[in-house]
């Protein structure tokens, strides 16, 4: 479904991705995890073609994403749905405008039948009362449901979810993350979800790829990674301060800096 | 917000704009008493046009009839050929005269026409003879500082 | 080397401004590209229409009196000596409908409805609205740019002549009613000085030319801030005073050629 080969990227000098490789079956959930700044946002620009790698290729349903023009690159985003952090709704319409919104501009369909289509969508995320608010009048939580129901309108085949996670209450952090998993039973598509919420993906997840440092560190089942002895996996899944993710950032000599020697 | 409502707001807005548009058009620009239904071409030649610009006012007796159209210098007499417009409801008589007048002491020049006696009307293309100059202040000034000039000097 | 430090910065500025006036021309070249869509569904340009054009109302209408009552008083201060005070009407009409009207109304517009442009814009993008919609297969610049350029454009002139129209009356208001200047002679005099083509549609032009300017700075700084709150601020900042020197620049060029002739 989706193959991701030899993928590098930099920003000027600046190494981002450093040779990637990865490969999302169909109907899987799978879960990218790091820390901060390790470059799971960027991997995720890449699927949706929003980048350009400097080597290596992302290839979806046979097609190297990059080489697409302009109008196919349209044509294989239909076939996507991203979340973005903070649900990135249009402040400017109501929530059910922001469901309707891709099956307006895509679509030729009537709109008696949006209308159905839409109230399905935000039933199943289970804000179907919520339809004539706008977006500012929702919670953080209700605004991610929403966003997802607008991720799902057009029956996508593969999902990217960008720290779908982030800023939830527990309650509603459970609420998503089942949503997650059932939208991506239903919908037989691949996902991908971006996340550092190690303890709540663990659950949900069928297979996750740890990055670090632009490469892939490690990779395997959620029992696999649980059972890790890794140094880093142990690290991140026990949320330890120090270890191979260091506490400092490289500097120069700390007692040189401060004049002490000489 | 309704579409609806929506709808009626910008459609006040646009047709409020567009009245204001109209409104200066015809209340505070001249394109009411632009369209001078017909008229006809007549020209005169004037050996000194002072001020006189294209677009300004032909009066007979105070009353709009026409207006300047062009002003070019003819070079065989090296007078100031001027064009004009009148409207064809008013006619006027072979010896009417033209005079370049100013209205108020600074303010634009126009040409007034005085109606002669000639039993024949004024045709299409026709030239008025009959013309006096813009009177111009310098010259004026000058005619009289001059006159004074010589006054004071005679009585010796 | 402070002298040569100053030339740098010089230089810098320099080559940073040009840039920018490169892209923000790009930008409109695309804009105008991707006009289509706003004209084949044209409420989009409708709803726009009215948070720039109607929601700018009531500023223009009332700034538009009061600058002809001033218009009134100072006219009739300075005619008054000469004996001319008949002429008022005509000095405050076509004060109002050459230079005040568009250039007053342009840069309430600019402070009103471009800044507003700009922000919303900025916000968008800082709550990755942009991207989420690029991510939908939605042109951003097709379906939220220029829609709003071309409210901006048709907004400009019209509110302008109704700066104009109002100023004249609040000219009158003053002049006839409080003072006393002859009515007839007010209103004829300057419907023999004003004309149609020289005074009134050269203003409307130089209106229509502010509009374009105003919107085109206002849609390109905010499509152009960096997504972060102090960015979307600078931005705004910036619009007001570009478009405002840009307005003031553009008048005395299109002065100088529209009003050389005579």
């Amino acid at each position: 479904m989706v193959e991701i080969s030899d993928l590098h990227f930099a920003y000027d000098k600046r190494a981002i991705l450093k040779g990637i490789n990865m490969s999302l079956q169909k109907g899987k959930l799978i879960a990218i995890m790091g820390s901060s700044g390790c470059g799971k946002t960027t991997l995720l620009r890449h699927i949706g073609g929003v980048l350009k790698p400097t080597k290596g290729y992302v290839k979806i349903s046979g097609q190297v994403i990059h080489e697409l023009d302009q109008h196919n690159l349209y044509a294989m985003r239909r076939k996507m749905g991203m979340l973005f952090q903070f649900g990135a709704l249009f402040t400017d319409m109501s929530v059910f405008d922001n469901v309707a919104f891709q099956m307006r501009e895509h679509t030729t369909l009537p709109e008696e039948l949006i209308h159905d289509l839409v109230l399905m969508k935000l039933h199943a995320v289970g804000l179907r009362g919520t339809q004539k608010l706008m977006p500012s009048e929702l919670s953080g939580g209700m605004a991610r449901r929403v966003a997802l129901a607008r991720t799902v309108a057009l029956d996508p085949m593969l999902i990217m979810y960008d720290e779908p996670f982030a800023g939830l209450d527990p309650i509603s952090l459970r609420v998503v993350g089942d949503l997650i998993r059932r939208l991506n039973d239903a919908l037989g598509a691949t996902s991908v979800v971006v996340t550092h919420d190690v303890q709540e993906s663990l659950k949900i997840v069928d297979y996750v790829y740890f990055m670090e440092n632009g490469t892939i560190a490690a990779e395997g089942t959620p029992e696999e990674i649980r059972a890790s002895d890794k140094a880093f996996v142990r690290q991140f899944v026990h949320g330890e301060i120090d270890g191979p993710v260091p506490f400092h950032y490289p500097g120069g000599d700390y007692r040189q800096e401060l004049n002490l020697s000489v | 917000m309704e579409r609806t409502t929506l709808d009626l707001w910008v459609g006040i807005f646009v047709v409020a704009g567009i009245a204001a548009l109209v409104m200066l058009a015809m209340k505070v620009g001249n394109l009411s008493s632009y369209n001078m239904s017909e008229t006809y071409q007549v020209h005169a030649y004037f050996s000194n046009i002072g001020g006189l610009k294209p677009k300004a006012s032909i009066k007979s007796a105070g009353v709009l009839v026409g207006r300047v159209t062009d002003i070019k210098l003819d070079m065989q007499r090296y007078e100031a050929d001027v064009v004009m417009n009148l409207d064809k409801r008013y006619q006027f008589p072979k010896d009417t005269f033209a005079d370049i007048l100013t209205s108020g002491l600074l303010g634009e020049q126009y040409i007034g026409l005085v109606a002669g006696g000639d039993s024949d009307m004024l045709q299409n293309g026709e030239q008025i003879k009959k013309t006096q100059s813009a009177v111009v202040l310098e010259d004026l000034i000058g005619k009289f500082i001059y006159n004074k000039a010589e006054e004071s000097v005679k009585p010796k | 080397m402070p002298f040569t430090h100053t030339l740098q910065v010089i230089g810098h500025r320099t080559i940073d401004a040009v840039w920018r006036i490169g892209l923000a021309t790009r930008f409109f070249a695309l804009t105008l590209m991707y006009s289509g869509t706003s004209f084949r569904r044209f409420h989009l340009i409708i709803k726009e229409l009215f948070s720039t054009g109607v929601m700018s109302l009531i500023i223009i209408i009332v700034a538009g009196l009061f600058v002809g009552m001033v218009l009134g008083l100072q006219g009739y201060e300075t005619l008054q000596r000469y004996g001319s005070e008949s002429a008022l009407g005509v000095m405050v009409a076509l004060g109002l409908v050459r230079e005040l009207g568009p250039v007053v109304a342009a840069l309430l517009f600019a402070s009103r409805a471009g800044s507003a442009m700009t922000a919303e814009i900025g916000l968008m993008k800082a709550t990755e609205q942009i991207s989420a919609m690029e991510m939908m297969a939605v042109n951003p610049i097709a379906r939220i740019v220029a829609p709003r350029f071309w409210a901006g454009v048709i907004s400009m002139p019209l509110l302008a002549a109704m700066f104009s129209a109002v100023g004249v009356f609040g000219g009158y208001f003053v002049g006839v009613i409080q003072i006393g200047v002859d009515e007839g002679s007010f209103w004829s005099q300057m419907q023999a000085a004003v004309d149609f083509r020289e005074d009134i549609l050269n203003g409307v032009l130089k209106s229509f030319v502010f509009g374009t300017v105003v919107t085109v700075i206002a849609l390109f700084e905010g499509f152009d801030a960096p997504p972060t709150a102090e960015g979307v601020s600078g931005a705004t900042t910036r619009t007001v005073v570009t478009s405002s020197l840009a307005i003031l620049m553009l008048d005395f060029v299109l002065t100088a050629i529209m009003f050389r002739g005579n």
